[in-house]
């Protein structure tokens, strides 16, 4: 294809002492088993629990980063915690919404207070709500994927970013979210932009004392809706 | 302070002489190790997931061709385009070139320890394109023009009224009265000025941690943020990596995310970890139009032929120098070039030649500590003894260090032998020190301890220290 890719490649062969091409026959298979069978790596056995179980870790995980995060019943309810949560961090109400019929479809008329805009974020957004992917329990990290309902700026522009996740989208490891994501896009295909995200943007790299808000979100809400049917009674706190 | 390695003796007796530095490492000592400890202790699967880890750059690494092709194929399928590039001069002219077609002006980059290898922004801004640094370690240096002094704490080396200053001196609108006296202030006044250059910039450059063989992706891990206003808002992305990030699957990828954080920082899981796969899709509203890929080889294919290939496992973590009482005592700078500490003193040779850096490997006191921590578990030590024996065959050592180190050739090749006399010699040590646990002078040392006391060792070797340790806490 070019000059460079024939030279670090044939370098490559030669530093790997490959022949005929029979001769790398094996080798080849080695990676094609690999690319399909995609094995998993040890899995830490503190999120291979029950799926109320996970819910609990993720929120412990979450906070313990510096997240914050709100237990709300359904999704209608989505608008009026976020009035909560705009109301008890001092913030205008004003919104900048993720472009996605579920969110957009939303009571937010309950809420007329709220100026809600969607869209992509502008440099001058405070506040954006966006959904997840999944969430996961083993260390309290959200996975989002990019699209066209879900732009990759309103997750590191606005100061605020709060997230709808639902108990239903928790699971244990991030094999599980890389699962999902195969499923909604075919295996080996990923949408432009994935994120994980946990907890808030921080940095330590002024005399390694933690700062948080280094260039994305200074704080990460999340409302988590407690959509599944078993095991969600009321809560004491886990 | 010299930047090159031929300096090193030099800049190394200079750094332990510096109080403003020495101040700074503390940060290093208590800050790093503990935090690692932590981590580690609470993750029973560790050593099993640096095991995994290992094994995966092994297999990676002996099939690398292979992977850079199915990664090639995936990669552009999705829109995005590689260019390979052998040599540091063939990459910064990739760059230049993308940048001059879209007749780009301002260029934000997030963290890259390849970019500093290619001499990236001096290049840019000699041909009128001004870089900018976001990360904010790396944004305080390159106002200070200097390099990072650690490869993931750029500025690990500076207190925080140096940079207090360094802003006053650039940032011409900071009324004095300003008070930029915590760290607090400092990150607030470099968040304010960098928001506009993020939402100016023609050009995002990023590093990765990882490309993707299975989906043609590449992956940043980053705390701050940067990397990902970096890559998300300017039209084109260019992503500068070497050959050796590629691992095969996302599943691999995610195995050694698991040890990468722990290791480096002390973390659970890095903020944002952002994986990234050609341009923006049809029906995107934001993300860049353009994806490219800078695959920069530049001596790494050579080293996987002979005795170094293990070196390419690294994934940056800095443990090894977050552990190295080498660096704790002369800190990054002192080393001349790119990487620093351990894994620097077995990459640099091999990246730009032992003629260059041939003092490096002898920046160590072969105690262990990097290997023992390495998430991959790189033997930097017995690679460190291999570039000394290479040195040495090149007649280029003193000839009262040939004869040293053939005594000590000669001790190595006989474990128990050395285990035997490294002990006497540890209790011999302490012994001489006293009470005080420190030896003011020892002959044949007189290169280290000329600077400083030697901590005696405190009465056994570190192998006895370390398998009692295992014994106790388990693996
Ligand atoms: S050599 Fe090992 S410990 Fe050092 S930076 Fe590389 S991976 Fe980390």
């Amino acid at each position: 294809m070019s000059a460079g890719r024939d030279a670090i490649m044939g370098s490559l062969r030669r530093a790997l002492k490959r022949g005929a091409e029979e001769a790398d026959a094996g080798a080849r298979q080695a990676v094609d088993r690999r690319l399909d069978e995609f094995p998993r790596g040890p899995q830490p056995a503190r999120a291979q629990i029950p799926p109320a179980a996970q819910v609990d870790l993720f929120e412990a995980m979450a906070v313990e980063q510096a997240a914050t995060v709100a237990r709300i019943a359904s999704l209608d309810q989505v608008p009026a915690a976020v009035a909560d949560y705009l109301k008890a961090a001092n913030l205008a109400p004003k919104l900048r919404l993720a472009p996605s019929p579920e969110l957009e479809n939303l009571p937010w008329d309950g809420q007329p207070m709220i100026e809600v805009e969607t869209g992509r974020a502008e440099g001058r957004d405070q506040v954006s709500l966006t959904g997840a992917v999944a969430g996961i329990a083993e260390t309290g990290t959200l996975l989002l994927a990019s699209g066209p309902e879900a732009p990759t700026t309103l997750n590191f522009l606005p100061d605020n970013h709060v997230v709808v996740l639902k108990a239903s989208q928790v699971v244990g490891a991030y094999e599980d979210g890389w699962d999902r994501l195969r499923e909604t896009y075919g295996r080996g295909h990923l949408p432009r932009t994935v994120n994980f995200i946990t907890g808030p943007s921080r940095t330590a790299d002024i005399e390694q004392t933690i700062q948080l808000g280094a260039h994305g979100p200074r704080r990460l809400h999340i409302l988590l809706v407690e959509d599944t049917e078993s095991g969600n009674g009321p809560r004491d706190g886990g | 302070m010299d930047s090159s390695p031929r300096a090193f003796k030099a800049n190394a007796r200079a750094a332990v002489k510096d109080p403003q530095l020495k101040r700074a490492l503390a940060h290093v000592k208590v800050g790093f190790i503990g935090k690692r400890a932590k981590a580690v202790a609470r993750l029973p699967e560790f050593d099993a997931l640096r095991d995994a880890a290992r094994d995966i750059k092994v297999h990676t690494l002996d099939h690398l061709d292979l992977y850079l092709e199915r990664y090639e194929e995936r990669m552009t399928a999705q829109g995005g385009q590689v260019h390979w590039c052998p040599s540091a001069a063939d990459a910064r002219a990739a760059v230049l070139d993308i940048c001059r077609r879209v007749g780009a002006k301002t260029v934000t980059k997030g963290k890259s320890m390849i970019s500093e290898e290619i001499d990236l922004n001096q290049h840019l801004e000699a041909n009128g394109i001004t870089p900018v640094e976001t990360d904010l370690g790396e944004y305080i240096v390159q106002l200070r023009g200097e390099r990072p002094s650690h490869i993931i704490a750029p500025a690990v080396h500076l207190t925080k009224d140096l940079i207090e200053a360094d802003f006053r001196a650039h940032h011409r609108h900071l009324p004095p009265e300003r008070s930029l006296e915590e760290p607090r202030e400092l990150v607030e006044e470099a968040r304010g000025i960098l928001r506009e250059r993020f939402l100016a910039a023609d050009v995002g450059i990023t590093g990765a941690n990882f490309l993707v063989a299975e989906t043609g992706s590449s992956i940043i891990v980053t705390n701050e943020g940067n990397g990902d206003l970096t890559l998300a808002l300017p039209r084109v992305h260019i992503v500068i990596a070497s050959l050796e990030k590629v691992v095969p699957t996302l599943e691999d990828a995610t195995t050694i995310l698991r040890v990468l954080a722990r290791s480096a920082t002390g973390q659970e899981f890095s903020t944002y970890t952002t994986v990234s796969t050609g341009p923006r899709r049809a029906g995107d509203v934001d993300g860049p139009e353009e994806y490219h890929v800078i695959l920069l080889d530049n001596g790494r294919s050579e080293m996987l032929a002979g005795p170094f290939r293990d070196a390419l496992r690294c994934i940056r973590c800095g443990a090894c120098m977050n552990h190295c009482p080498v660096y704790h005592a002369i800190g990054g700078h002192a080393y001349g070039w790119v990487y620093p500490g351990p894994i620097g003193a077995v990459l640099t040779p091999g990246l730009i030649g032992i003629e260059e850096a041939g003092d490096l490997p002898n920046a160590s006191t072969f105690c262990g500590r990097c290997e023992a921590v390495c998430p991959v578990r790189i033997p930097l030590p017995k690679m460190m003894r291999h570039w000394r024996e290479r040195e040495f065959e090149r007649h280029l050592t003193p000839r009262a260090v040939r004869a040293g180190l053939g005594l000590w050739t000669f001790l190595a090749s006989r474990p128990e032998l050395y285990h035997r006399v490294t002990g006497l010699a540890a209790r011999l040590l302490a012994t001489l020190a006293g009470r005080k646990g420190r030896l003011r002078s020892l002959p044949l040392a007189g290169g280290w301890t000329g600077v400083r006391d030697l901590p005696a060792p405190q009465g056994r070797t570190f192998h006895a220290l370390w398998a009692e340790r295992n014994r106790s806490t388990g693996p």
